[in-house]
């Protein structure tokens, strides 16, 4: 088990090291730098600031300088276009906003996701499996950015008209994480993966019941209760656990989209701002901040299964 | 040597026909089985005529994607709601574009995406998990080392840098796109061809002299192309929904092109001023395409896989 872990997380840092230096590369690579303006700044201008962000050194030097940076003080550098600011202050700002709607985001598509496909399985060929196989597949075309425009027309403008104003979901805003600003964006995020979520509970756990073991339980008198949580949760949580991975990183992306449509001020809004801002250094710190993530998250996910599963551990 | 008479050529003639009783082939048993999922087959049509009616549609339009009219401009919810008689079927948007055809425009354009995104992940990911399968050893290990290093990397934020980067255009997107779908499926290509590459025939085909590259491409791949449909058909939508994704960022299809996940956008900022058309009907298609991909895939994968049913 221990030489699992060492492998797996040896194996995470040259992915991270890989993106570091891949999205630096691309950053340098970019015709017409951030300091390019509509009207050029006079040479010695441009040279002072190029000093200023520490761009005058060789590349190999600005890749290390970098790296270190980050590595030793997790310092992502100045940003380039607000002056003021650093782009650790942009992620202090707006990385726990984000992490608060990831947070319950993941516990809404793991719990629900799970219920609802376990259930289905257990009363397979029902009219509650037939509900639940229904909702997740509507859910699956239902991506964040089409289910946070839908839920707003139905919480917040259709609500807003039938109560006369009384009561209806704000349609965006943080202020401060008050539940009402961040019910709808949560389930933005989520559907989709608590529907992808169930479809894999489901057809696991149809699976598991219909195995060898699952009959001798049944025959030995158990009762099903005991043989749901006691022999069969187990072995069919398994390919559900290893998608969770692939989840937290959608659900990191789909922040983009949740942060921007309802203005949360969260890391999503500053990526995309940067995006069109041009501004290099806090795209690549954000790129990076969710690059570790995920390779953490990964990693994380990975070590789990081994612990659940020791055939991953020897192969 | 065989001396050749009338007779010989009637009893050759004789065999054939008598072993002319006709077997089904894998192909045709999948068929059949397909186009027993009523589901399955009903989106196939329903995608065909979309598709035709993103291609046809604007012909019998008056009005064209980027043209406007300057009689609803900034009117959109109180003039430029759905009617036959203004060649608005969709209605407009609020700069008084005619959403009827910007909605075949951004069809054409997604489809487009997902097609052509899913036909370049199939044939560089079929390629590159069979030859990574077939030659195995050290080799195998590097290519799918580099392809566990990719799949770690969080792609829609280094997509966007390089949208960024490179410039906002639909060339891009595409590069940006096909960079990463690709190794979802060398992966299981790559699963496939281990277990394909010890059967007998590949050891006859090795045992009569053929090349490495002869046999991946003659008789690996024809024999994985079931799993590979299978995956390309769940690919198409998958793109559709970055491509969407992107676009409804506004870092995707530019202006005054558009794609499904643009007009969403638009239509999402406008509804509350009671524009709900613009949205409406973008999302309908939105949803109504990937519905029928979705269901088309399912069906094929029990058509073709049937023992994952």
């Amino acid at each position: 088990m221990f030489s699992f872990i060492v492998r797996r997380v040896g194996y995470a840092i040259p992915t991270l090291l890989i993106l570091i230096i891949a999205s630096f590369l691309l950053m340098y690579a970019a015709p017409g730098g951030p300091f390019t303006t509509e009207r050029a700044l006079p040479p010695e201008v441009l040279k002072n600031i190029q000093a200023r962000y520490g761009l005058d050194d060789p590349l190999p030097v600005q890749i290390w300088n970098y790296i270190w940076n980050v590595v030793t003080n997790f310092d992502f550098g100045p940003s380039f276009k607000y002056r003021d600011k650093s782009v650790n202050d942009i992620i202090a700002q707006g990385f726990p906003v984000t992490l608060t709607y990831g947070f319950w985001s993941f516990v809404f598509a793991v719990i629900v996701g799970l219920s609802l496909g376990i259930v289905a399985a257990i009363r397979h060929n029902t009219a509650v499996d037939y509900t639940a196989v229904g909702i997740s597949i509507s859910a699956q075309v239902l991506p964040n950015f089409v289910m946070a425009p839908i839920l707003v027309l139905i919480f917040t403008l259709g609500l807003f008209r039938l109560t006369n104003g009384q009561y209806y979901l704000p349609g965006g805003g943080w202020n401060g994480g008050q539940i009402e600003y961040i019910i709808m964006p949560v389930i933005a995020l989520s559907t989709s993966y608590m529907a992808n979520i169930a479809r894999l509970a489901r057809s696991s756990m149809l699976e598991v019941l219909n195995s060898n073991f699952i009959r001798t339980a049944k025959a030995k008198g158990l009762s099903e209760r005991e043989v749901i949580f006691k022999h069969a949760l187990k072995p069919a949580l398994m390919p559900v656990i290893s998608y969770l991975g692939p989840a937290f990183v959608g659900m990191a992306t789909g922040s983009v989209v949740v942060d921007l449509y309802f203005s949360t001020g969260g890391m999503g809004q500053y990526f995309v701002n940067s995006a069109f801002n041009r501004d290099y250094s806090v795209m690549m710190g954000i790129t990076i901040l969710i690059g570790v993530l995920t390779i953490t998250f990964n990693a994380l996910v990975d070590i789990i299964y081994a612990w659940l599963d020791p055939r991953i551990r020897l192969s | 040597m065989i001396v050749k008479s009338e007779k010989m050529d009637a009893l050759a003639e004789n065999i054939v026909e008598q072993q002319a009783i006709k077997g089904r082939s894998l192909w045709q048993d999948a068929m059949a089985r397909f186009s027993k999922n009523k589901a399955a087959v009903t989106s196939v049509f329903v995608l065909i005529f979309i598709t035709l009616l993103s291609f046809v549609g604007p012909l019998f339009s008056p009005w064209d994607y980027e043209t406007i009219d300057w009689a609803t401009m900034g009117n959109a919810a109180t003039m430029g709601y759905p009617s036959i008689e203004t060649g608005h079927y969709f209605g407009t948007d609020d700069l008084g574009r005619d959403i009827f055809a910007r909605t075949m425009q951004g069809t054409q354009i997604s489809l487009t995406v997902g097609f052509l995104g899913a036909a370049v992940a199939v044939i560089v990911g079929t390629l590159y998990g069979a030859i990574s399968g077939y030659v195995g050893g050290a080799l195998d290990n590097f290519m799918m080392r580099v392809v566990d290093l990719l799949l770690s990397v969080p792609y829609m934020f280094v997509l966007i840098l390089l949208l960024v980067v490179f410039g906002r255009s639909l060339e891009m997107l595409f590069v940006g796109i096909g960079l990463f779908a690709w190794m979802d499926m060398a992966r299981i290509v790559r699963g496939q061809t281990l277990s394909i590459k010890n059967k007998e025939f590949i050891e006859a085909a090795i045992a009569s002299g053929v090349g490495s590259f002869t046999i991946i491409m003659r008789h690996i791949v024809p024999n994985l192309l079931g799993v590979v449909i299978v995956y390309a058909s769940l690919l198409v939508p998958a793109l559709i929904l970055t491509e969407s994704f992107i676009s409804f960022l506004g870092l995707g299809v530019q202006e005054p092109m558009t794609s499904w996940g643009a007009l969403i956008n638009e239509g999402a900022k406008t509804m509350q001023y009671g524009v709900i058309w613009q949205l409406a009907f973008p999302l309908g298609f939105f949803i109504v395409g990937l519905f029928c991909f979705f269901f088309i895939g399912d069906g094929l994968r029990d058509a073709l896989d049937p023992k994952d049913r």
